[in-house]
């Protein structure tokens, strides 16, 4: 394969695995709509998630074109196996409780938050400029699940308790986000993205404080590693995209 | 044959479907004008990524320029550079500002610190002009706006967020 060819595999691996992260978080969130605790966190998750799919829609749109194979966003996101996936698999665990989603909602939100500052170099424009668009938007996620982390962490007995399981249960897998990929040292030299391993300093420096804020321990580091940037998912993306994919699996092509 | 500024003036008649007191022009999504012997390019930028209204913009503003004659319409978009709230115009935020709406303050997104950041900013009641109000959610009926009640005459308002 000539340099071209690896560069373009590269950048569209690339491009899926911070494409899919959204989209899979906007469904997941979309699962919250109607059952919300109170009204307002019911309509905050889908604003969320809305947003997430907005960025989905861009980031696949820029993976099919690259790709030249004329898939188009809807085909990308809603017509692949499961395999074929590239998304962190922090994003695909279930909702669980709103402690959960809140921690899960913050600790990716920082992460996007450092990625897309990091692609305001990239050298390739239209990254670029949905980095930047994005980015505004992720502001107001992060905010919105930072102020739930400190409320729910260091609120009562029972938020404190659901908090720190969430912790528990979501740490391990914040390590995918900075695992390198094969990928990644192509993506660098085109100056396409960034190494993920570069991120974490920043992340770390947005997130440890706002747990220690909350009354949270940090959990120890683990060699546990996720593999949903590798296509390897958890169980639970299967039944995940069952509901995702379930419309134009069965009526395809269908319009509305 | 549709000229650049009869399209401008078309465009500013075309109202926001969810805030139909504004213009689409008023919003400051409407990023170029591109009149040619057989049509009308326009260039657009969307507000939020995701905001379900760009679809339904879309058709409004090539309706309204079918009717003002233009043959065809192209409709581009443009990311780059992103929107923000400081391009409302200022005519604009007063109709808001009549309509229940608070308009965004033009404060640098960057500034704001992490936590609890939209409690260090008044937001001034649309309907008694009080600085007395709580943010009641970040999010509110549609992606550009926040939910607000005011302590003074307890009315609940929308204000529409800095972007």
């Amino acid at each position: 394969m000539s340099t071209t060819l690896v560069h373009t595999e590269a950048e569209l691996q690339y491009l899926l695995r911070i494409g899919d992260s959204s989209l899979i978080l906007g469904q997941r969130l979309a699962e919250w709509c109607g059952h919300g605790p109170i009204l307002e966190e019911d309509i905050a998750l889908t604003n969320v998630a809305l947003d997430l799919i907005g960025q989905a829609r861009l980031l696949l749109s820029a993976a099919g074109e690259l790709e030249g194979r004329g898939r188009d966003e809807d085909q990308l996101a809603f017509l692949r196996a499961e395999n074929d996936y590239r998304n962190v698999t922090l994003v695909e665990l279930p909702n669980g409780d709103f402690a959960r989603a809140m921690l899960r909602n913050f600790l990716f939100a920082a992460f996007q938050l450092q990625l897309w500052q990091a692609l305001s170099t990239s050298s390739h424009a239209q990254l670029i400029a949905i980095a930047a668009k994005s980015a505004k938007e992720t502001r107001y996620h992060l905010r919105h699940a930072a102020d739930w982390t400190v409320r729910l962490g260091d609120g009562t007995d029972e938020s404190n308790r659901r908090m720190r399981a969430a912790l528990e249960y979501l740490w391990p897998y914040t390590n995918e986000l900075f695992s390198p990929t094969a990928e990644d040292d192509a993506v660098e030299e085109s100056g396409f993205g960034i190494a993920w391993s570069t991120l974490q300093p920043a992340w770390e420096g947005t997130v440890l404080p706002v747990l220690a804020q909350a009354g949270l321990g940090v959990p120890a580091r683990t060699p546990f590693l996720s593999s949903g940037k590798s296509g390897r998912h958890s169980e639970h993306m299967g039944h995940l995209l069952s509901e995702l994919q379930y419309l134009q699996r069965t009526y395809p092509g269908n319009t509305w | 044959m549709v000229t650049t500024s009869k399209a401008w003036e078309v465009l500013r008649r075309v109202p926001d479907p969810e805030i139909p007191v504004i213009s689409v022009t008023d919003l400051g999504i409407v990023r170029d004008v591109v009149a040619r012997e057989d049509g009308v390019e326009v260039i657009v930028t969307p507000t939020y990524a995701g905001c379900p209204a760009t679809e339904v913009i879309r058709a409004s503003i090539e309706e309204a320029l079918r009717a003002a004659g233009a043959v065809s319409v192209q409709i581009s978009t443009r990311l780059d550079p992103p929107w923000t709230t400081d391009w409302i115009a200022p005519a604009a935020r007063k109709r808001l500002r009549e309509y229940g709406i608070a308009p965004p303050h033009a404060l640098p997104l960057d500034e704001q610190p992490i936590l609890f950041a939209p409690r260090r900013l008044p937001v001034e009641c649309p309907r008694c002009r009080s600085d007395d109000t709580e943010r009641l959610s970040q999010f509110g009926a549609t992606a550009c706006k926040a939910l607000y009640r005011c302590r003074s005459c307890r009315e609940p308002f929308e204000y529409f967020k800095p972007l």
